[in-house]
């Protein structure tokens, strides 16, 4: 979005179509190109340098191909469980991050299998409805409850229609340096934001899923038109789950 | 009405020479500093200000994304964590608590951020013999 847009100082004073035309068309050709030493258009998908704060021109998210998920694998649940720290109970009382969910359509009996999570929504209900704003979109995307300021009103797991968000009903004890969790908050998935600010390549819940040879996680800059996971969502038709809701969400699914 | 007054002004010396003797005899927490050395700030600034410069911190983290910044939680606790408990909480000469104990103050941090070490100091001191 940002790259498609003529650079208003330049065409100030010179409004005629053609030109306007020309200069649209020259700055989608440039694109990507440095225009200057250290000066991008669009930002690569790499680690940020330390100090520097997470950009808009940045979006992750994510492409789960369902028809790579295998039924029965629960591997991205486990991996994301160990990395953020949660017990991995299933109860209602259990903070779930990810779960694996099973579809089966009632007329085929075709099944399909896919992990369900926070879907990182350009427009997120739950960052609407927050009294206190402690439910925030990052600059990069990446929907998040600030814990210092959530009162623990679960108005937000209301809203969420993915149901990705959990509520700590009690007392934490050894939780992890990167992942501080607490009694009275809410929280859901970050995709792994501690990581991506530490390198930008992968998630948990990906990195498990490829290490058991799945490869049906995807995760990646959907900014980035040179990214894999942009590449992938323009070849190939994908969903959004409740697309109606019109949320632009940045995890997307492929073959439901 | 003069007798109060005087009354008044000697029961105030002696509270204020016995409250001075209190000062001078009082016990100050023991803390255990864990691996110490040199802070990010003067140490005298710190025991002033180390929350609000922490909690400066937290929102540039939190909400920018901004990492690997000055002053850090995680990084008290990687200094200041106990030799032997690895914590710097637990007794009230652990770092963290012993201070917020003989100040009086809730230290609400530790409900959700780890009291620990990445890694244990004994496993790095095993790897250090062991070369």
């Amino acid at each position: 979005m940002i790259q498609n847009q003529p650079d208003h100082r330049q065409a100030e004073g010179c409004n005629s179509p053609e030109r306007r035309d020309f200069l649209t068309k020259t700055s989608i050709g440039i694109a990507g190109l440095a225009i200057a030493p250290g000066m991008m258009l669009y930002e690569v998908a790499q680690a940020r340098p330390a100090g520097e704060p997470a950009s808009n021109k940045v979006r992750w998210g994510m492409l789960i191909d369902s028809g790579k998920c295998e039924t029965g694998c629960n591997d991205c649940v486990t991996a994301c469980n160990t990395e953020n720290g949660l017990s991995g109970g299933t109860l209602d009382t259990d903070s779930q991050w990810i779960r694996k969910v099973q579809l089966k359509d009632t007329l085929t009996g075709h099944v399909s299998s896919l992990p369900m999570m926070c879907q990182h929504c350009e427009n997120p209900p739950c960052v609407d409805v927050c009294p206190t704003q402690a439910s925030f979109k990052r600059a990069d995307g990446i929907v998040l409850v600030d814990k210092h300021v959530c009162i623990g009103c679960r108005y937000c797991m209301m809203a969420c229609p993915y149901k990705a968000r959990s509520f700590v009903h009690e007392v934490l004890t050894d939780q992890k340096t990167e992942v501080p969790r607490g009694k009275g908050t809410v929280e859901s998935c970050t995709l792994c934001v501690h990581r991506i600010d530490r390198d930008g390549k992968t998630t948990a819940c990906a990195e498990a899923c490829s290490k058991a040879g799945h490869n049906a996680i995807l995760f990646g800059d959907l900014n980035d038109p040179q990214s894999d996971i942009s590449k992938r969502i323009r070849a190939v038709a994908t969903t959004q789950i409740r697309s109606d809701l019109d949320l632009n969400t940045g995890v997307r699914y492929e073959g439901i | 009405m003069k007798m109060v007054i005087r009354i008044a002004a000697l029961l105030l010396s002696v509270w204020i020479a016995s409250s001075a003797h209190a000062a001078e005899s009082h016990e100050f927490p023991k803390l255990d500093i864990g691996k110490g050395g040199q802070c990010v700030e003067d140490p005298q600034l710190m025991r002033r200000i180390h929350m609000d410069l922490i909690k400066h911190q937290r929102t540039e983290t939190m909400r920018l994304g901004i990492r690997g910044g000055k002053y850090s939680l995680a990084e008290c606790v990687e200094c200041h964590a106990s030799t032997k408990t690895n914590s710097v909480v637990g007794s009230n000469e652990a770092f963290c608590q012993g201070c917020h104990a003989y100040a009086a103050v809730k230290l609400d941090c530790f409900e959700c951020h780890s009291t620990k070490r990445k890694q244990p100091l004994e496993a790095a001191k095993t790897a250090e013999t062991g070369k």
